[in-house]
Order: structure tokens, then C-alpha cells, then sequence
């Protein structure tokens, strides 16, 4: 298990670097809160004129004992003047203009919905890119890092939570607080002394609100490892059902489940109930400062007879009083929302910030000259914490055009060995060159292009034959296809298929048989038309004919080409150049076929346990 | 490998992303909920009627307090009261309002805080419930299902389903049930203001609720949209986080990324598509909550105006213009609260269309029909006396039988488990249609070693499907110690089975811990002897914290032999009298792969092996040699008959010496 500790990422630099992919859809981010704050502004409108309104009438019906100046002239301007103004021409004039308002209102709030759809949909489209884009050039040691299935819940449920926190950002995050400061404007302007009620819960609410996010934070991301942990076992459980049905597990892993999902529960139930105080505290301050509120008007109303405020107005000043209490609990339940995503953003941010540890250096050399491979005081360990290397003291020359067969027990580090060629990692210290020049010195495309790998754990993708082998070559011709197939012997099995070249590959090829698989593998990348061919036990699924068919073809019609084989029948290595084997992550020993034959114990004790009944 | 995996999956089945929820989702969800937490439920619901009303009353309470300001003030006018009489006849009044208004709030504070706490409590409970209990049903799945399941799509039921499913129950449920008593009660209150502008009203909320319905409908049908986009992307970006090495090796990144953007441009519209329609669905909801606000304004002031008197449910009132106003007064932020609560409420529809239909999804999962078992023949310890009568017995002997109680009689017989297995004309397909194994018949006489040899696909790994029962035959007859297979309990069937798979499966824990799944009981000391036998102990001693190293799904630098020889040490530690090796050692070289072979023939002396191997030298010393093709046994015998036959056998020995 990972106990390192990680390097947290600072607020600000993780702002901006998300905030990096947010690009062309800038103006729809911009135009959101623009939109949102106008319609703010109308919706407050709307209780204001209703106040002016009320007041209106009573001012017309003559009934009003201390009326609004502004009211009056309103009256005025609104019945030029007239003896007796019409009442219900005046009622009508103030509604066609509500409802104008609401009207506006509504549009400018409808354009907002859209526009905050298109960028936060937008922006999220642009992170998944970009880290796909990211992942794409990590090399091994940054994937192993984080692993297959925490990059995928990173591209995936991650994205999907900070793209309904930028919603929120953009959209009722400037809401909120926007309806909060121009209903505490209009509050004021109403009454400024009974306005400041609502400034004095403030702190109180403000306090509250820090401890409870300074609490959760460190809860909810030790939470979001726990369940990716718990999930991560259920898929293991999934892959692995033939094993626990076998060993009748079913109950031990329901015990080990049981566990990991009530520890998930009772974690995530003390975080929950920490978030949830952030409910009864809004409600102790609204509610308390609605009393307050009543008190102090009461006494300001009776006491002055209306004159320092108005019935009236104490009405609207509780309408205004609801919109704060509305816009505070929006505020609360976004800092709950960006709170649950903040872990999310960090996880974004960590694959965004990742840098490859293998990029093509400036000045790269574009060109592999020949296949010739040499390896220099090699040592090399897959992480840094590793004690033990896997390989050390590789010295190792091949010629250009040579056929080296590697051989090794289970585990003796061939596989990291080759591996190194086309750069999939880097050294621990010492060199491997390729056309006589180290392969950190060649741009990583073109080294890479010119070396064609046959992985020992193959993978084909979903799509047609002709579709899986393009990757060898993107402009490659039906006949080179069928050239390359036959080469690897794989024409004739395809040409029992009913549609042939056509023929559809499902996901991780599982309707093709293991050797089929392995034969498809090495015909793509002879497609690549490669300097250097490496076949890491790509022939152990095919039988021992069509193993020296392949061979035999490989070496009839590629000949310039460096052959670098390992397997595990000798027969696969016998006619090579050079045979190595290897053992703990060394060369033990070097040679022809006949010599190691002849000096090496290991390579004999081989040989007669595969071929006893032959002699 | 059955073959099924890739018969393409019914749609709407497992997993399916597209379907709605189905009929009574809702129903059953809150049965479920209810009947494992019907306290803290009933707890919730009180708080939640509490909270709910204390919301509503502030309604009320301003109504009161107008109504004594307004009375205060034409004392003074009126009356020529002085202010401080005024005063003095409406405190008590007052006060009265007042104090109620303390005592209900903070009777709405108590029951909000206890209602969120014990919410967060009831979710999460539920959820574990809900997951163990799924999880709990998977294990008792027959492997047909995980064969014709793909495993990201059984996930997404605990992971996108599970999420879902919390929204609906932490936030929308609470939400619809505390919106409907606010609506039930701010209903009440606004009959008994006025019933012409209650009126108003219905007709306004049933406006609101037709354009929730259109828009509502048209953003639940993009939302379920864009889950089945988020499902491919993720398929996609799985099959491709799979490949990486090949990608890289291939400098397909440019490529790769190309059909990730198709992905994602395909997500993008459909989440653009669902989210505007949400979006705007709050504005125009709300705004239409703000024009009948103005409306009732305006038809109030109207009434007021025209002199018409006030109706409310307690029949006409008496003709009072300045009361009628302080009623339209209260009424108007009632008549707000009322609009704004629908409005808010028609915000969760999308939760609940998509916490329902991800319910609906995991009940579909939790319905699946569980692995049938009819056998009634046990694995019990026993001791075996002199004569060879065997009497059952608790301690551990080394020895075991199958108990076998007869229905007929009522006697029970036992017989010694000696792993005899024997297959008589055995017929199977993993579809009816298509039959894949014909007339299957051979006999493993304890202490042999039988081996399969063939074409991938040829039927090799489904006979060893057949022997513990993963899959059962159509026809024909498999016997184990002479007992019919279908009469054996499938768990003590397969306790008497050592399997070691094509592909190894470890799970997250050490390396002592992984060997120790074949016996939960065993020693460290016998775990380190059979990982000895399987020629492990060799390279566990040189990982970091030798048989302490943790090992993660996928990430541990183990090589694929590597992992071999700890799957088959694991078998080794399970000591049981029939062990099945399925290509156990394909990516371990053939030196290595002698010295576990002589550790497993030292293990298995006296036992039943079965090996499947595609490389001949594998099987070449064992007693008998199947070589199986298109589901036939076509030829028999041991290895130096087989080779004196010449047939196929021979050709596929002596292939490697052809050309040369």
C-alpha cells in the first residue's frame, strides 16, 4: 500500500489549471453570471413595485396616513394630475409592468439555464480531453502510479461532480449571494436600523459555516479512498467469481465485504452528520432574526405612528427577509456540493499535473539508422522505492539485422529487458542505444515506430480485422494487410472466417483463440514494417509447426530486420544468432545454440526436459 | 473460455443504461427502506412534519402581527390614542405572538437538526443495506451470469446506481415529502385567507405543473440519455486504458484520443441537451410563481377596489376593505412560499427519474435468479475402522467421506471420498442450440493423472466447467467416489475440487494471504510449505516484505508466472483429493514449470490430477491423454501410445521437428 504522503496541491494553482479547460466555451461562462445577475435584479424588482403598489392605492383611495413621497409622485405622474384618478386604471398600469418584469425575468433567466448548460457540459467535455490527452503521455511508471481503474473513476464520476460544482459555480453560486446582497440593499433601503439585524447573524452563520467545512474536508477525502477501495473490491470479486466459487468463498467475501461496506457507512455518516448542522444553523439565524426583526418593527411602527415606518413596508421587508433566508440556504447547500467535489477536483488536478517522466527531449534525433541494439552497464528497478533491482549489469551488443532468442525461468526480468528498447522505460542508470544512439536522445515517435513489440500480454480492440491491423500502419493496402497475415500465418484462419478481413473483434479479442490472437498480434506489427521486431513469448499459444512456420518467414522475408525473441521452448530460439539467458535479472550466460549446448548447465537441463522422448 | 462471452447481451437487461425505471420502483424502494428502519423512518417523518409546518407558520405569524400593528395604529388615528396607549392595548397580544413564534422555531430548529443528523444516518444505513444485500445475492449467482454479464456494467450498480440512488433517498424523497406538507398546509392557510385567490392560485400551480411535465420530460429523457453516452465513454476509455502498452507501443495516442473525442463530443451534447432543459425549467417555473404573484396583486387590489367582500372556507366576511387589504397583504408571501415550494420541487425531478431508474437497475440485479442447488449429499470428517466401516465424526482425521442419507429407507451411507471421477456420454453446450461437447466418457481412477490436450476452443476448460458444476450437462452422467455430481451439495462438491484457473485471479491482501484463500485455517507455516511445493517460496523471499508484500489488483509487479505459481499454491494449501490444473502453468518456463510439477506429483500421489495444456510438455508423463477436437475425444492413451499411433497427437508433438 501507497503511505507516502502526497504533495497537496495549493488552491490557486488548482483553480487555474482546471480553470485552463474552460477555452472557447469562456464567453458562455462569462454571459451565465450576466445573465443570472439581471435576472436577480428584475426579481427583486418585482416585491419593490408591489410595496409601491399598496401604497399607491392607499394613497388614491386617500386611506394612506403618512404616504411615501415617491409613491405620491408616482400617483402623480401615473394620473397627470387628475381630480379624481381612475384607481383601477392605475392597479392595471403597475400589473402590465410586473408582469412585463417577470416576463424579462424569465427569459434573461431561461438564457442563463442555457448558457450555464453549454459551458459547464463544455468544460467538462474539455477536462475529460485533457486528461485523456494527459494519460495518453504517461508513460508506464505514471499509470502504475495511479492505477487503471482509479484513472478511469478519475475521468469519469470525478469530472461528473466538478461539472455540477461549476454549475452551481457559475449559476447559483452568483445567484445566491447575488439575491442575498441586493435583498439586504433593498432591505435597507427600506429600513436601515432593522436591516442590520441581518448583519449581526452573519458572523454568527459565517463561523458556524468555516467549522463545519474545516471539519468534513479531511473527512470527505478520507471517505473517497475508502470507497474507491470498497468498489475496487467488488470488481475484484466480480473478476474473480470462478476462484471463490471454487474455493467456496462466497461467505468469506461477504464477511470481508460486509466489513468495508459498513466501515464506508459509519464514516460517511459522521461527515454527514457534520454537514448537517449547516441546516439548523440557518434556521436558528433566520428564524431568530425574523423575531428580532418583528420586535424592532412593532416598536418603530406604533411608536412613531408610521412615520419612521410603514405597515406596509414591514410587509416587504419580510419578503426580502425570506429571499436572504432562500439565498443563504443556497449558499450552504453549494458549499456542500463544492465540499463533496473539492476531492474531486484534486484528483482531476493530480492527473492534469502530472508531467510524463518520459517525453521526447529538444533536438530529438528523427531518425533510427539501423536495428543494432546495445545496452551499457544496464541496472533498472520500476519505482525508486524498490530495493532490489530488476536488472543489473546488463552489457549487450546486437548487430542490426541479428536474431537473439532470450531465454529465462518465470520472473528472471526478460520482459523488462526488451522493454527498454522502445523506451517504455527508462534506465535506472546506464544506456541503451539504438542505431548507436540512446534512446532518450530519439523523439519518442519515431523510436518507438521503429521498433515493433509483440507483448507478451496481447490486446486487440474492438473492430474489424483490418481495423486492428491498421494500427501497424494507418495507409496500409488490403494486400499488405494480407501480406503481413500470411506472413504470421494468420491468413488462412481468417480466411475461414465468414467475413474475413471484415470479421469483428470484440473488446480484449475473447472470439478469437489465444494462439489466433498472438498470430494477429505479430502480423500488425510486421505491418509497422519495423528495424527492430520484438516477439516477448508471442508464439505460446500457437503449436510447434506454425511456431517454425513464422519463424521461418520472418527470417526469409525480413531479414534486415533486428529479431529479438524470448520463449520458452528452445526450439523458438535454436537457429538464432545469439541466445541469452538470463536468470535474477542477469546475463548468465551468451551464445550459439551448439556452445550453450555443449557448456551451459542450464540451457542442457533445458533442452533434454523438452525434447526427452526425441533422443 | 466459454464462448458466450461474446453473444451479445439482451437489451435491458443488467446493467442496461437506457430503460426507465420500472412500474413500482418507488413503491418497493420505500417498502425496503421502511422495513428495515421503520423507527428511525417514523422518527424522520415527525421531524420532517415539524420542520415542514414551522416554515408555513412564519405565514401566519405575520399575518398576526399585522393585524395588531394595523389595529395599534387606528387606535391612534382613529381613537386619539396616545402611541403609549396604543402600545399598552396591543403588547399583551403581541407578546403572545411572539413568545409562540420562539417556541414554535425553535421546536423547528430541535426537529431540523434531529431530522438531518438522523437522515444522514438512515441514508447511509441503507445504503450498506442495500449493497451488502446485492452483494450478498451475487455471490449465490450461477458463473453463467458473470459469463454473460460484462463486469464494468454489474459495477456501475454499485458505483453510478448506488450514487443515484443516494440523491433520490438523501435529498429528493425528504424533499418531496417535506414539500407536500407545506403544500397541505399552506393550502389550508390559504383557503382560510381567501378563496377567490386561492383559486387563482390552482389554476397558476396547474399552468407550472403542465410546463414542468413538457420540459421536465424532455431533460428526464436527455439525462437518461447522457448516462448511456457516460457508459460508452467509460467502456471506451477501459478497453483503452487496457491496451496502453499497445498504444504506446503502436504511437497511437493521436488515434486513440481521436475516438475518445467522438465519446465525449456524443456526451457533451446529451448532457448539454438534459442540463439546459433542467436550467430553464427553474426559471420559467419560478417566474411564473412571480407573475401570479402579481396577478393576485393585482385581482386582490382589484376586489378590494370593486368592494367585494372576502370568501373564506368559514363563509363570507363582513365588508372591511382596510382587512381585506392586510389579508391580501399576508396572503401575497404565503402565495410566494406556495410557488416557490413547487418550484423546488420540480428541481428534483431529475434526481428522482434518475435515482429511480438506478433503483430500478439494482433491483434488476438483485432479482436475478440465484445458482440452483438440489443435492443433499454431504463432506463430513470421518474415522475409518479396521474392517473399513466409516463412522462420521467432529475432529480432524486426514479423512472424509460423502454422507449420503437415502429418502427412500431414511438410512444414511457414507462413502470415502477418494476422488474417483468418472464421465459417461457426456453431452453440453453453454446455449442449447449448440452443443460444444459430444459423448464425453472418461474414467480418473485416484492417483492418475488425466490430461486434455487440443485447439483453443476445442472444449478442454468447459469439461473442467462440468466437473464442478459451474455449468451443468444436458446429457450423460458425471460420478464422483460414484455418486452422481447433481446429488452433491455444490459447496461440498467443489471443497473436494483443487482448481487452479487459465487466468490467475489474486485479490488485494499479502502474499500469506492470497495463499491462504485455499484453507482460511491454515498456518503460516503450511502456507509457506505449499508455496515451497509450488516453487514460490523461491521468489516471495525476494519481494520486498517476502510473504508480508501487498498485492494490488492489478498493479503488483508480479510476472504473469509469477502469479501462476501463488494461484497454484493457493491450490496446494487446499489439499484436496482432486486438483484441476487449466493451463496453470502456460507463462512459466518449462524448468520451472518441471520442479512445480514434481512438487504437485509429490502433493497428488495417490490422487486425480486433470491437466489442460496447450504445451505438450506439460503432459507428457501423465497416465492418459485426451486430445479433444471440436468436442470430441478423438484419441486416447499415454504418451508413448499415442506417439507409436502417429495420429494427432503425433503430428502435434513432432510439428516443432518438421522442417528441419
Amino acid at each position: 500500500m501507497k503511505k507516502k504522503k502526497k504533495k497537496s496541491i495549493g488552491f490557486i494553482p488548482m483553480v487555474k489549471t482546471l480553470g485552463g479547460s474552460i477555452r472557447e466555451y469562456k464567453k458562455a461562462s462569462l454571459l451565465t453570471p450576466a445573465f443570472v445577475m439581471v435576472e436577480v435584479i428584475l426579481e427583486c424588482l418585482i416585491p419593490w413595485i408591489m410595496t409601491l403598489l399598496l401604497g399607491a392605492i392607499e394613497v388614491v383611495s386617500g386611506t394612506a396616513t403618512n404616504p411615501d413621497p415617491l409613491v405620491v409622485k408616482i400617483v402623480d405622474f401615473l394620473t397627470r394630475g387628475q381630480e379624481n384618478p381612475n384607481i383601477l386604471l392605475i392597479i392595471i398600469e403597475f400589473g402590465l409592468v410586473l408582469i412585463a418584469i417577470a416576463f424579462l425575468s424569465l427569459i434573461f433567466g431561461a438564457l442563463s439555464g442555457k448558457y450555464c448548460a453549454i459551458a459547464s457540459s463544455g468544460f467538462a467535455k474539455n477536462l475529460r480531453r485533457d486528461m485523456f490527452g494527459r494519460i495518453q503521455t504517461f508513460s508506464f511508471a505514471n499509470i502504475d502510479k495511479f492505477s487503471t481503474a482509479s484513472l478511469v473513476t478519475r475521468l469519469t464520476t470525478d469530472v461528473t461532480n466538478v461539472e455540477m460544482s461549476y454549475m452551481m459555480i457559475i449559476r447559483t453560486a452568483v445567484r445566491a449571494p447575488f439575491m442575498l446582497i441586493f435583498s439586504m440593499v433593498m432591505a435597507f433601503s427600506i429600513n436601515a436600523s432593522m436591516a442590520l439585524i441581518f448583519l449581526c447573524t452573519s458572523p454568527i452563520l459565517a463561523l458556524g459555516l468555516y467549522f463545519i467545512m474545516t471539519k468534513a474536508v479531511p473527512f470527505f477525502n478520507r471517505i473517497f479512498h475508502k470507497y474507491d477501495a470498497m468498489n475496487e473490491s467488488v470488481e475484484e470479486n466480480i473478476r474473480g467469481m470462478r476462484v471463490v466459487k471454487s474455493y467456496v468463498r462466497e461467505d468469506f467475501e461477504k464477511e470481508k465485504f460486509g466489513k468495508a461496506s459498513d466501515s464506508v457507512k459509519k464514516d460517511f455518516i459522521k461527515a454527514e452528520k457534520l454537514i448537517a448542522l449547516n441546516m439548523p444553523l440557518m434556521n436558528f439565524c433566520v428564524y431568530f432574526g425574523i423575531i428580532a426583526i418583528y420586535v424592532v418593527g412593532s416598536v418603530l411602527i406604533i411608536n412613531s405612528n408610521q412615520k419612521l415606518m410603514q405597515i406596509t413596508q414591514l410587509q416587504s421587508f419580510m419578503t426580502y427577509s425570506f429571499q436572504i433566508l432562500m439565498s443563504l440556504m443556497m449558499v450552504s447547500m453549494i458549499m456542500v456540493m463544492v465540499l463533496m467535489s473539492y476531492a474531486s477536483a484534486v484528483r482531476i488536478t493530480e492527473v492534469l499535473k502530472e508531467k510524463s517522466s518520459i517525453t521526447s527531449p529538444e533536438n530529438a534525433v528523427k531518425e533510427v539508422k539501423d536495428g543494432s541494439v546495445v545496452f551499457e552497464n544496464v541496472n533498472f528497478k520500476y519505482s525508486q522505492k524498490a530495493e532490489k533491482y530488476a536488472l543489473s549489469d546488463i552489457d549487450l551488443e546486437i548487430k542490426s539485422g541479428e536474431t537473439v532468442g532470450i531465454i529465462g525461468a518465470t520472473g528472471s526480468s526478460k520482459t523488462s529487458l526488451v522493454q527498454l528498447i522502445p523506451r517504455l522505460y527508462d534506465v535506472s542508470s546506464g544506456s541503451v542505444k539504438v542505431g548507436g544512439i540512446d534512446v532518450r536522445n530519439y523523439d519518442i515517435e519515431v523510436l518507438r515506430n521503429s521498433v515493433a513489440m509483440v507483448l507478451q500480454k496481447n490486446v486487440l480492440f474492438s473492430g474489424t480485422i483490418k481495423e486492428n491491423m491498421r494500427w501497424g500502419n494507418k495507409f496500409a493496402t488490403d494486400e499488405q494487410i494480407e501480406d503481413a497475415c500470411k506472413l504470421a500465418q494468420a491468413d488462412e484462419f481468417i480466411q475461414n472466417f465468414p467475413d474475413k478481413y471484415d470479421s469483428y473483434i470484440e473488446q480484449g479479442g475473447v472470439n478469437v483463440s489465444g494462439g489466433q490472437k498472438q498470430r494477429l498480434c505479430i502480423a500488425r506489427a510486421l505491418l509497422k514494417n519495423p528495424k527492430i521486431l520484438i516477439l516477448d513469448d508471442s508464439t505460446s499459444a500457437v503449436d510447434t509447426k506454425t511456431d517454425a512456420l513464422i519463424r521461418h518467414s520472418l527470417k526469409t522475408y525480413i531479414p534486415e530486420t533486428t529479431k529479438i525473441i524470448i520463449a520458452q521452448r528452445i526450439a523458438s530460439v535454436q537457429d538464432a544468432d545469439k541466445i541469452i539467458i538470463m536468470d535474477g535479472g542477469a546475463i548468465t550466460a551468451m551464445g550459439k545454440h551448439d556452445d550453450l549446448l555443449k557448456n551451459n548447465a542450464i540451457y542442457q537441463e533445458l533442452y533434454y526436459s523438452q525434447n526427452k522422448e526425441a533422443k | 473460455m466459454p464462448p458466450i462471452k461474446s453473444v451479445k447481451r439482451p437489451a435491458g437487461g443488467v446493467g442496461g443504461h437506457h430503460e426507465r425505471a420500472k412500474k413500482g420502483t418507488m413503491k418497493r424502494l420505500l417498502a425496503l427502506i421502511l422495513h428495515n428502519n421503520k423507527r428511525l423512518m417514523t422518527a424522520v417523518l415527525i421531524c420532517l412534519i415539524i420542520s415542514a409546518i414551522t416554515g408555513v407558520l412564519s405565514s401566519v405569524f405575520l399575518n398576526g402581527v399585522l393585524t395588531e400593528l394595523t389595529r395599534g395604529i387606528s387606535l391612534i388615528n382613529e381613537n386619539g390614542l396616545t402611541t403609549s396607549e396604543a402600545w399598552a392595548e396591543i403588547f399583551p397580544s403581541l407578546l403572545k405572538i411572539f413568545i409562540t413564534m420562539a417556541c414554535v422555531y425553535t421546536a423547528g430548529i430541535i426537529a431540523s437538526f434531529t431530522y438531518t443528523r438522523l437522515m444522514a444516518i438512515l441514508t447511509q444505513t441503507f445504503l450498506h443495506q442495500i449493497r451488502t444485500s446485492m452483494f450478498n445475492k451475487m455471490q449465490s449467482y450461477p458463473i453463467r451470469f458473470f459469463d454473460t454479464h460484462k463486469t464494468g456494467d454489474i459495477m456501475s450498480q454499485y458505483t453510478n446506481d448506488t450514487d443515484a440512488l443516494r440523491q433520490l433517498i438523501s435529498q429528493s424523497i425528504p424533499n418531496l415529502i417535506s414539500a407536500s406538507i407545506s403544500v397541505v398546509t399552506l393550502l389550508v392557510l390559504m383557503l382560510n385567507f381567501s378563496i377567490w385567490l386561492s383559486l387563482l392560485i390552482f389554476f397558476g400551480v396547474f399552468m407550472m405543473f403542465l410546463v414542468t411535465k413538457s420540459i421536465g420530460g424532455k431533460s428526464a429523457k436527455f439525462f437518461l440519455q447522457q448516462q448511456i453516452a457516460i457508459g460508452k465513454e467509460e467502456g471506451y476509455v477501459q478497453e483503452m486504458m487496457h491496451g496502453q502498452k499497445v498504444i504506446k507501443v503502436f504511437c497511437h495516442e493521436e488515434e486513440a484520443i481521436e475516438g475518445f473525442d467522438e465519446k465525449n463530443n456524443q456526451l457533451c451534447d446529451d448532457a448539454r441537451k438534459a442540463h439546459t432543459y433542467a436550467n430553464i425549467l427553474m426559471p420559467i417555473v419560478g417566474n411564473l410563481g412571480n407573475i401570479l404573484y402579481v396577478l393576485i396583486a393585482f385581482v386582490g387590489g382589484l376586489l378590494v377596489v370593486l368592494g367585494a367582500r372576502n370568501l373564506t372556507i368559514t363563509g363570507f366576511q363582513e365588508y372591511d376593505p382596510a382587512a381585506f387589504l392586510v389579508t391580501i397583504m399576508s396572503f401575497l408571501p404565503i402565495s410566494k412560499q406556495f410557488t416557490g415550494q413547487i418550484a423546488q420541487t420540480s428541481q428534483q425531478l431529475n434526481s428522482i427519474v434518475m435515482g429511480l431508474a438506478g433503483a430500478s437497475r439494482i433491483f434488476a440485479l438483485m432479482d436475478e435468479e440465484p445458482e440452483q442447488d438440489n443435492g443433499y449429499v454431504t463432506l463430513v470428517r470421518c474415522r475409518i475402522d479396521d474392517d473399513g466401516t466409516i463412522h462420521e465424526c467432529k475432529e480432524r482425521t486426514g479423512h472424509w467421506a460423502w454422507k449420503h442419507p437415502h429418502q427412500a429407507d431414511g438410512t444414511i451411507t457414507y462413502t470415502e471420498l477418494k476422488g474417483d471421477i468418472q464421465m459417461v456420454d457426456v453431452d453440453f453446450g453453454y446455449v442449447p442450440e449448440k452443443i460444444v461437447l459430444h459423448d464425453i466418457s472418461l474414467y480418473a481412477k485416484p492417483g492418475q493423472k488425466v490430461a486434455f490436450v487440443g485447439a483453443t476452443g476445442a472444449g478442454k476448460t468447459t469439461i473442467t466447467n462440468l466437473i464442478n458444476r459451474f455449468y451443468d450437462i444436458a446429457d450423460g452422467k458425471i460420478r464422483y467416489d460414484g455418486i452422481n455430481i447433481n446429488k452433491i451439495k455444490k459447496a461440498d462438491l467443489r471443497r473436494s475440487l483443487g482448481i487452479v484457473l487459465q487466468d490467475t485471479n489474486l485479490f488485494t491482501g499479502t502474499v500469506m494471504e492470497n495463499i491462504r484463500y485455499g484453507k482460511l485455517d491454515a498456518t503460516d507455516e503450511e502456507c509457506i510449505a505449499a508455496a515451497k511445493l509450488a516453487y514460490a517460496d523461491d521468489f516471495i523471499r525476494r519481494l520486498p516484505d517476502g510473504y508480508n508484500t501487498m498485492l494490488t489488483a492489478d498493479g503488483a509487479n508480479l510476472s504473469q508466472g509469477q502469479r501462476q505459481l501463488l494461484s497454484i499454491a493457493r491450490a496446494a494449501v487446499k489439499d484436496a483429493p482432486v486438483m484441476i490444473l487449466d493451463e496453470a502453468t502456460s507463462s512459466i518456463d518449462t524448468r520451472t514449470e518441471a520442479l512445480v510439477q514434481k512438487g504437485t506429483d509429490r502433493l497428488m500421489e495417490g490422487r486425480t490430477v486433470f491437466v489442460i495444456a496447450h504445451r505438450l510438455s506439460t503432459v507428457q508423463n501423465a497416465d492418459v491423454i485426451m486430445v479433444l477436437e471440436f468436442g470430441n475425444i478423438i484419441e486416447r492413451g499415454s504418451h508413448k501410445e499415442l506417439i507409436a499411433k502417429g495420429g494427432k497427437y503425433y503430428q502435434l508433438y513432432t510439428g516443432a521437428f518438421e522442417l528441419e
